[in-house]
């Protein structure tokens, strides 16, 4: 099964679609402005009648996975139930309707919107401010370091590393590195934890900050968090925490507690905005009172009930995106904590941790568990077993997975557990999903024991088998140094194309 | 409770599995002291309810029709067709992971193929990528791309780019080294000239002649360009810009109080390496099926991790493949008629407007597509009394250029119909 592109199925002969004249007497482009200023033919853009694009869309749309139809086990992703509800708030013409440059007047209801939802952000991490500007979770990571070096600048503070564990994301060193530190990695301990001693031969005046997530990419609770937090703080430093996980504790405990400064959430994980195929999503930023004079311009403020952007703000590090952020997601999410309320959101956490703790428990004995449980929202395993014995490694496990039926975990990290396998059940996947997804694994592990060599070839039942992307790449490559006229990244017309 | 799917039987079940009596067992690594009892949040509600809060917000703003807006700097109002919402509106597409796992992607990997396609002819370069957050960051990456290509320091911006732009690249650019210089010559220290065609206010500038002087200076060009106008004016690939960037809302996506929206970025052969974000490209099967995949993933963070230039993850695939639905709906002459339309009303508009008592256009001898900047005689009240017509006026643009005093940009696009134009004029001379 595939599609042809729109640009292969386009045919000259199709008519422009019906659209407006211009109904009043003016001149045309050619008329006034210098031939050198105007196009000389037209885009390549594809031509196709609405019947025919609507089918070539939706015969597209039949080639993906999504939560819609499938369970995403997928590691440190939290990709959990899209309500639709919260699709329909974002389209209320009320909110989509509205232009940026409105006056404060006319879009109360939007900034009300923003105040609450700051509000309750805050309730649920613990901190005093939330900037909702960032546009996703690594803008959110750049933002909050960008704070707090603006913060240590501002007390004549000279700091220029920032600590990460070796298990992080690869967002958090190159944040750092882009917001102007030195990257130090520190070292895990042999139960997946940070290792304090490794953490206190790292710090140093020069430490700017340490960058964790809690509970961390291993699914386990940093149990010393609050030596953790004492340990940095007392060298002047400053702790930055990583949202990816926060699904895992919402009303169970909150990173302002454990002494976090920053503390960047996404709202499409824990707060159920969709994905949309890698985007668009949103990286609010919460910060303790030290931090708030460096947020981001504007802030919302609200003042007897009257509400207006700031932009005074001598000390903000600046704007991080036009306008207010990516609204629409603020709207979702919102949407979403208020259906769920606190009571709700609690619930949501407890099930989450309870859902793979359970999954662990029903997969220990396929694949190892390199660090004891229990884990909480997410679990690690490894696959290092079979790829030794067998052959088969984490990649094989995760493709013939979606010849199951299930999207694939999370195959790619952390980098500390050769042949990681990191799952993440959520809430909403019901007890059956569960079990059935077990004995998926159970079946593929017995298959990669007895015939490894049909693993793989998994998988087989998706519109495309495993594409060749060493090819690909060596393409690219021939084009990018001039041997090739076939970009790969991009369709050309056949006659573009020398043979 | 709302979404969540486990009953008390599951839950105990599922304990009973594990092992552990209750919950708290399974929370042990949590320090007690850290333990919440609750969160200080009002309970759920039912979807009814949500919906009413939700909608109560909704009413609380005020919605002027498009064909009643002729405010612009950077948003505007243009037709949606209704097949871009049927499209992004498929759960398949919107529920759907970054397509990390390609077979099971195809469908999102084929339509950011498309729209790194769309892209590349639109703005006449060779490669565009998956695209970015929104215009704005989109300038502030390009930047970084030529100061990594250049090894140079400063950035010139000139004349009227988007103030919000500009000061995202400041941003951007204290992390990173960079200096932002405003206007001037460039020279041995400049990585990059910027330029917006057509720029803040709407007038052309002479994109060949800015281009030219940046690469005279050994500098590269980048220009920041609006998707739609690039029906009608040469494209940046044309003039040698060697990146072009932009916002791509007037493409198929609703204003929305600024987001989100979806900013691209294309470029000259020789600097793909130096392109952030996911790109995709072709690959083949082992029966020579033709697929997508995600490409040159080794210049990105989660595999350079702090060598990595940029440090975008995703990328706004949702908002791309409105933009390439927009597109292909429009085909190159369908863009090119709502191009010429605006650009007519727009012109209309602006002579109607001269002839106000007190108006007077800002820069009579500039050209401009369908956004113009023009004096106004107590510009805010004006703008004020519209507004009680439900009318939006033009924007102010003073607030970010103190030597624009009284100057507002009025914007027209194919929504503003001919009589939208005389109930703004009417309302004006009232």
């Amino acid at each position: 099964m595939s599609e042809p592109l729109s640009f292969e199925l386009s045919r000259p002969a199709v008519d422009p679609p019906r659209l407006p004249d211009a109904e009043v007497a003016g001149p045309a482009p050619a008329d006034v402005l210098p031939p050198d200023a105007l196009r000389a033919r037209p885009p390549g853009l594809p031509r196709l009648s609405e019947p025919e694009i609507m089918r070539h869309y939706s015969r597209m749309a039949s080639l993906n996975y999504s939560i819609s139809e499938n369970f995403y086990p997928l590691g440190s992703c939290t990709m959990k139930y899209n309500p639709v509800a919260n699709e329909v708030a974002a389209a209320l013409p009320g909110f989509a309707g509205l232009h940026p440059y409105q006056d404060e007047e006319s879009v109360q209801g939007a900034l009300e919107l923003m105040w609450r939802l700051e509000q309750a952000l805050c309730a649920i991490v613990g901190v005093d401010r939330v900037t909702l500007q960032p546009a996703a979770g690594a803008h959110g990571e750049w933002t909050a370091l960008r704070m707090i070096r603006a913060y240590q600048h501002s007390r004549g503070e000279a700091r220029t590393e920032v600590l990460v564990p070796d298990s992080a994301h690869g967002t958090n060193p190159a944040s750092a590195a882009l917001s102007g530190f030195q990257v130090v990695e520190v070292k895990s301990g042999g139960d997946g934890r940070i290792s304090l001693a490794d953490l206190e031969s790292k710090l140093s005046p020069r430490t700017s900050a340490l960058m964790l997530t809690n509970p961390n990419t291993l699914g386990l609770f940093e149990r010393e968090i609050l030596d953790i937090a004492e340990l940095v703080h007392s060298t002047g430093a400053m702790l930055y925490y990583d949202g990816a996980n926060l699904n895992a504790f919402m009303g169970i405990c909150r990173p302002g507690d454990m002494g976090f400064d920053a503390v960047h959430m996404n709202l499409h994980k824990t707060f159920t905005t969709p994905h949309g195929g890698g985007g668009p999503g949103a990286g609010p930023v919460g910060v303790k009172t030290e931090l708030v004079p460096f947020l981001p311009s504007p802030t919302v403020e609200r003042t007897n009930g009257h509400l207006t952007f700031d932009h005074k703000r001598p000390q903000s590090i600046g704007r991080v995106r036009s306008f207010y952020g990516n609204f629409g997601m603020l709207v979702r999410a919102y949407t979403y904590i208020l259906a769920m309320g606190g009571d709700g959101l609690s619930q949501a956490s407890q099930d989450a941790v309870l859902s793979a703790n359970y999954l662990r428990k029903l997969v220990e004995g396929d694949l190892e568990m390199p660090h004891d449980g229990p884990c909480m929202h997410e679990f690690v395993a490894s696959a290092h077993d079979l790829t030794t014995r067998n052959g088969v490694r984490a990649l094989d496990i995760a493709k013939a997975l979606l010849d199951r039926d299930f999207y694939a975990p999370t195959v790619y990290f952390p980098l500390v557990v050769p042949e990681a396998i990191m799952v993440e059940p959520t809430e909403t996947e019901s007890k059956a999903t569960l079990d059935a997804f077990a004995r998926a694994v159970k079946d593929i592990v017995a298959e990669a024991r007895t015939n490894p060599q049909s693993l793989h070839e998994e998988p087989r039942k998706t519109p495309v088998g495993r594409l060749d992307e060493v090819t690909a790449a060596r393409r690219i490559n021939a084009y990018l140094q001039g041997q090739s006229q076939d970009p790969v990244l991009r369709w050309k017309a056949p006659s573009e194309k020398p043979s | 409770m709302p979404y969540l799917v486990h009953s008390p039987e599951d839950r105990s079940a599922m304990l009973e599995t594990i092992g552990v009596g209750s919950m708290n067992e399974l929370l042990v690594d949590i320090p007690q002291s850290l333990r919440l009892e609750s969160l200080q949040l009002p309970d759920g509600l039912s979807e009814f309810e949500t919906m009413a809060q939700i909608s109560a917000l909704a009413n609380r703003n005020k919605v002027f029709p498009d064909r009643l807006t002729f405010r612009g700097g950077g948003i505007y109002r243009r037709f949606i067709p209704a097949a871009v919402a049927a499209v992004t509106s498929k759960p398949e597409f919107y529920t759907a992971y970054t397509p990390y796992q390609p077979e099971a992607s195809q469908g999102t990997l084929q339509a950011i193929f498309e729209f790194q396609t769309l892209i590349a002819e639109l703005t006449g370069l060779d490669v565009a990528n998956a695209s970015l957050y929104d215009g704005a960051t989109a300038v502030a990456e390009a930047a970084m791309m030529a100061h990594i290509h250049t090894g140079r320091n400063e950035v010139i911006v000139s004349g009227y780019v988007h103030p919000e732009y500009v000061q995202v690249l400041r941003a951007f650019g204290e992390g990173r080294g960079i200096k932002v210089r405003k206007d001037g010559e460039p020279n041995k220290k400049t990585a990059a000239v910027i330029f917006q065609q057509p720029d803040f206010l709407g007038l052309l500038v002479d994109a060949r002649a800015l281009t030219a002087a940046a690469h005279d200076a050994g500098a590269l060009a980048i220009a920041c360009v609006d998707p739609i106008s690039l029906a009608i004016l040469a494209p940046p690939g044309e003039y040698e810009a060697d990146i072009a960037v932009g916002e791509g809302q007037q493409l198929g996506l609703s204003p929305s109080f600024g987001g989100p929206h979806v900013g691209f970025i294309a470029c000259k052969r020789d600097l793909v390496r130096k392109l952030p974000g996911r790109l995709v490209g072709t690959a083949y099967d082992a029966a020579g099926r033709r697929g997508y995949v995600l490409a040159l993933a080794a210049r990105e963070q989660h595999i350079r991790r702090e060598r990595a230039t940029s440090n975008i993850c995703t990328n706004h695939s949702l908002c791309a493949l409105a933009a390439a639905v927009y597109l292909t709906y429009m085909g190159p002459y369908g863009l090119r008629h709502i191009a010429e339309v605006s650009f007519k009303r727009a012109h209309a508009l602006a002579e109607r407007l001269a002839a106000l008592p007190g108006w007077e256009l800002a820069f009579p001898e500039r050209q401009f597509l369908n956004e113009f900047p023009i004096r106004v005689p107590k510009a805010p009240a004006v703008m004020r009394k519209l507004g009680r017509k439900g009318i939006l006026g033009g924007l102010d643009v003073s607030r970010w250029f103190r030597e624009l005093k009284g100057v507002v940009t009025f914007a027209c696009t194919e929504v503003n119909d001919a009589r939208a134009l005389d109930e703004l004029v009417a309302a004006l001379e009232s």
